[in-house]
């Protein structure tokens, strides 16, 4: 096991598939003389070439399709979308193409293209703070990735990397420089296994990516007024495993999830729909959610902190569940 | 007309080939276009009386270019199409059995009744399917295009659309980007002069499709697309120029649609003096008298051909007919491909 930071963790993924597969490479704006906008693909231009790190121009739609294109001709493409604002403009290669593609045609060729692109926000106002999981995790077809730590992000990277579909691959722009431990080696994650990274007997919280992190420093502060929460990483968001969730939540009797997306039709829309009809018996508390406020992000530093959850909501909430 | 003085690379409009293919060939061709015609006849005879659905886009007076086009070009390089997609998906040989039976969302079907009129494919004969939404698969050529030169294949892809679609912002971002990455990427545009009911002058702010491909530097060229010998000419040009590494290349074919947008469509938007009028200049027709006059091809040999032709267009419907329904349980099959176990 070695630290590393998420970027890193990333960036390493890439580097081992490229050598360990020809078929591996990658394009997107900026990914190969600037080094990526955000940094992972920095290194990789030098050592695998102008051929397999391949700039392209402004063009999100022929980014995403020429990119499933070339998964049906053979090739492992990494698109990497500079961030999921931008993946608007390739939506439809998205949903009626990537996702369709092995059901429309009768299952005779899927498209194994991985399309990576980070959410996140930092004073970047209404356009460029947005969190789309929930509307790619909706659809049938798609897998969606969406890793909170390090060694997930590396090992649910290379497992979309030898995938047979198309992953969604949802990083975050404030973990990149967030440190973990990863394993040493070659391995990999496997989709639609959920992981509980905290076990407590009066509260189930569930989340991923970022939130995950406030969820588990809320849980720690509980613990110091002997709040005991269970804090369960989704990881993948399709396929969704909820039965940890489910089972978590008949021993605690209470589920928050907490996400960065808006609460009204966000991933926890879903998961509480499922809790309630697979542990209605079992609930104390109606489930609760915690989400970005519903309003376009603001650029002012103070409004926009207003606009997301932080840890002090979370254990204000996971109070009032209590009471 | 684009002024050809002033513009290098666009080469003269028309031509009217002589016959550049043998008689056993010229017969070929001439039989893949009459199939699609029949097929087509059957096809929409069994919609109307409600033995298929959706929608549906017949292809009827533009089969030259499906068979001129394919015929240019090598059984393995993949074809990219729009959803009016029968002529390429017979002129790739696909069975018309199967692609009957996919019409009536058949088991038997070539996508097993998943995919319908609009999304016929066969991997295998690199055939990638037609596409539903307007301009959403020209992207696909380009990777597809892509995939060929990085794994240094002498495969072109070809993307296959309507004028209409030359007026998306997907048109624009995948000729610009292959240009660029200089892959091995044919366009073919069918201009039928209509896309849907709104006529090409009402839509394009340029005339000529070709003028859109100059833009981005690639090399264009207008076709008849009613000359099934000139769009075979034309193409294998392209797919010479395009393996020799010399990027992108740009065919407009010129036709016109004979039945209606799509199954059911009024057509308010046009006269039917102006459908008669275009029927006069009939691809079949027109081959038909190019074979008597340079093949020595005689009335019998249509008259067998249209025989055998009729024989194939019925066994499809009644291999159609006779085929069962998908199971219930594939709704929920091919839904993802089989994950590897390995990794
Ligand atoms: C993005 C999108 N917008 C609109 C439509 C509806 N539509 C289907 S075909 C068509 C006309 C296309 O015309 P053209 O490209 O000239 O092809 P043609 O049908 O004439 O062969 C339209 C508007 C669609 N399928 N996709
Ligand atoms: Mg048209």
């Amino acid at each position: 096991m070695a630290e590393q930071s998420y970027r890193d963790a990333i960036k390493d993924a890439l580097r081992e598939e490229m050598r360990r597969d020809e078929r591996v490479f990658i394009l997107g704006e900026e990914v190969g003389v600037w080094g990526g906008t955000y940094a992972v693909t920095r290194g990789l231009y030098d050592e695998f070439g102008a051929k397999r790190v391949r700039d392209t121009p402004i063009a999100e739609s022929v980014i995403v399709g020429a990119a499933i294109g070339a998964a049906m001709g053979g090739l492992r493409p990494v698109a990497e979308l500079m961030t999921i604002n931008f993946s608007l403009v390739a939506m439809d290669q998205i949903v009626n193409n990537a996702s369709k593609m092995f059901y429309m045609f009768g299952g005779q060729f899927s498209c194994p293209v991985v399309i990576r692109t980070p959410a996140g926000w930092g004073q970047l106002a209404a356009t460029h703070s947005q969190s789309f999981e929930a509307w790619y995790a909706s659809l049938p077809g798609l897998i969606v990735a969406m890793p909170a730590t390090p060694r997930d992000a590396k090992g649910l990277l290379k497992r979309a990397l030898r995938s047979n579909n198309p992953v969604m691959f949802i990083e975050h722009a404030r973990l990149y420089n967030v440190v973990g431990e990863v394993p040493d080696g070659d391995y990999t994650i496997p989709f639609g296994v959920s992981e509980i990274k905290r076990a407590g007997r009066d509260v189930t919280i569930v989340s991923y990516s970022r939130m995950l992190h406030v969820a588990l420093a809320a849980a720690n502060k509980l613990a110091q007024e002997n709040i005991e929460a269970t804090v369960i990483d989704l990881r993948t968001l399709r396929p969704l495993d909820l039965a940890p969730v489910i089972e978590s939540v008949k021993q605690t009797h209470r589920a928050l999830i907490v996400e960065e997306d808006w609460v009204t039709c966000g991933m926890g829309a879903e998961i509480a729909a499922r809790i309630g009809k697979d542990a209605f018996d079992y609930l104390d508390a109606p489930v609760e959610r915690l989400g970005a406020i519903e309003v376009p992000m603001p650029y002012s530093k103070p409004l926009e902190a207003l606009a997301l959850p932080e840890e002090k909501h979370i254990i204000a909430r996971v109070k009032e569940m209590l009471t | 007309m684009i002024n050809t003085a002033t513009v290098a690379n666009i080469q003269p409009a028309t031509r009217d080939a002589t016959l550049s293919v043998t008689r056993e060939q010229g017969l070929e061709l001439w039989r893949q276009m009459v199939l699609i015609r029949r097929f087509e006849e059957r096809a929409e005879q069994a919609y109307t009386e409600g033995k298929i659905g959706g929608f549906m886009h017949l292809y009827i007076g533009e089969e030259a270019i499906a068979v001129g086009a394919l015929a240019g070009l090598n059984p393995d390089d993949d074809v990219v199409t729009h959803y009016r997609d029968h002529g390429y998906a017979l002129a790739r040989d696909l069975a018309p059995n199967a692609l009957m039976a996919e019409l009536y969302g058949k088991a038997t079907g070539v996508c097993k009744g998943k995919g319908g009129s609009m999304h016929f494919a066969d991997p295998r004969k690199h055939f990638w399917g037609g596409y539903a939404i307007v301009g959403g698969h020209i992207p696909l050529a380009v990777g597809l295009a892509f995939a060929a030169q990085y794994q240094n294949q002498p495969r072109v892809a070809v993307a296959i659309f309507g004028d209409g679609a030359t007026n998306i912002g997907m048109f624009h971002e995948s000729l610009n980007m292959a240009k660029v990455w200089n892959v091995p990427l044919i366009i073919l545009v069918e201009n039928n002069q209509y896309g849907m009911g709104t006529a090409v002058q009402r839509a394009s702010a340029v005339p000529d499709m070709i003028t859109k491909a100059l833009a981005y530097n690639i090399p264009a060229i207008q076709v008849d697309g009613n000359d099934v010998l000139a769009m075979r000419e034309v193409m294998l040009n392209a797919a010479q120029n395009a393996r020799r590494g010399e990027g992108p290349q740009f065919i407009e074919a010129h036709t016109y649609r004979w039945r209606g947008h799509s199954m059911g469509d009024p057509q308010r938007y046009r006269s039917k003096d102006e459908v008669e009028k275009m029927k006069t200049r009939d691809p079949i027709a027109r081959f038909e008298n190019r074979l008597l006059e340079y093949a020595r091809a005689t009335q019998d040999d249509f008259a067998r051909g249209r025989a055998e032709v009729e024989r194939v267009a019925a066994e499809a419907i009644e291999f159609a007919e006779t085929s069962p329904f998908p199971d219930p349980a594939e709704l929920y099959t091919d839904v993802f491909a089989p994950e590897v176990t390995n990794g």
